[in-house]
This record gives structure tokens, sequence and C-alpha cells, in this order.
């Protein structure tokens, strides 16, 4: 899996039988530093509740597809879950600079309507 | 299977149910030598990997679910071993 950034969304009409009901996001994927990196790729929204602007992580290849209800739908990337946080570990090498502080951290920066309304739905 | 270093973890709130209580490492994929290779990968841990420690990484899906006897997960990547040391010519 990968860390990425949601940068839009895709509105296909005419597709594929098993991609009815699939919602597509455009992701771009990050390093580690939360840099872009490679190519933006399509994925499906496995969790329904990713959305332009968030940090999420997405699984790629065949894996992709096992994250769906039905899972023989034609889907190679997927994403599996919003981040909240990434955090370095004492010993390990990441950088703590560039990575983002948990999301209940800045409400102020990410309030919006649709955000207000999925955090309403967290445990 | 791929030599990693852990480097960090993903904390993630909302996520694909099969994710529940598992943890996510990140981690710096490595060269024999032990230098890091450029990528990264996210991956499930197995065997209580910790900070820093090199790691031995299953990337292929059907093994990773059968390791964490989650079949129909959408994982792919697992940590599955703990690297004591790695010896050979290219290794450092």
């Amino acid at each position: 899996m990968q860390l990425a950034r949601v940068i839009g969304t895709v509105v296909a009409t005419v597709k594929t039988p098993g991609l009815e009901g699939v919602k597509l996001l455009v992701i771009q994927p990050l390093d580690r530093h939360l840099a872009p990196v490679g190519g933006q790729v399509v994925a499906a929204d496995a969790i329904h509740m990713a959305g332009p602007g968030e940090l999420v992580y997405f699984v790629a290849a065949r894996e992709a597809a096992e994250a769906m209800p039905n899972r023989f739908v034609p889907v190679d990337h997927a994403i599996v879950g919003i981040v909240d946080a990434v955090t370095p570990l004492a010993g390990g090498e990441a950088s703590a600079a560039a990575e983002p502080p948990p999301a209940a951290a800045q409400p102020a920066s990410r309030s919006g309507p649709p955000r207000k309304a999925r955090q309403a739905t967290r445990p | 299977m791929k030599l990693a270093r852990v480097v960090g973890t993903v904390v993630s709130t909302i996520k694909a149910p099969d994710f529940d209580g598992r943890t996510l490492l990140l981690c710096d994929l490595l060269d024999p030598s032990g230098a890091p290779s450029g990528g990264y990968t996210i991956a499930v841990d197995s065997v209580g990997a910790g900070a820093g420690e090199t790691v031995l990484l299953l990337d292929e899906g059907t093994s990773a679910r059968q390791v964490l006897s989650a079949p129909g997960a959408p994982i792919r990547t697992v940590v599955v071993g703990i690297v004591d040391a790695v010896t050979g010519e290219e290794a450092g």
C-alpha cells in the first residue's frame, strides 16, 4: 500500500457493468514525506468516505478488487483507508517534519460540510 | 520477498473493515547491503516488528491473506519476519 492525496473525482456514465455504483477518484501517489511521486491514477473508493484533498492509502493490483463489495470487479487501485497521521517511530528514520498532525488536531483547516457529516459517523 | 526497515506507523480511523485491529507499518525498502533503495510501502504487521528494525516483507496478496488468516482482505504486503542478519557477496 502507498500514501496518496485525492485530487479529483471521475464521473463515467458508460462503463462496464461491474463498475456500476463504484465511486472513482483521481489520486496522486505520494512518497513517505508526502511529496508527489509518479503519475496520477484513478482509484475506486472502497470506504465510500474519501474526498478531494484527503490523505489516503491505497492498495494496487488484484487486492484492490478484494476491497470492493463485489470482489470480481475490474478495479486495480482502491482506496482502503483515510490517514489520520503518519507517525515516525523513535529509532526509525522517518522524517517528522513533513508528517501531518492527526486530523483531529486541525479541524479549522479541514472543516466543511462533507467533512463534518463524515466525522459524525466516526466511533 | 523484500527487505525493509520500519520507519513509522500509519494511523487510520476510517478504513476498510479488514484492517480493524491491524498495525500498519511504514517501511523503507532496502537493498541487500541495508541501504534504502528509494521506495517505501505500507505493510500490515504480523510479527510485532518495531521501530528501526530490518524486516522481511511479503508482497503477494494470496500469501499475505493466508499469513493473516484473512481471506478476502484487500491486503497485499505483510511484515513476516524480523531480520537478524543478511550475509553474502552483496550484503554489507
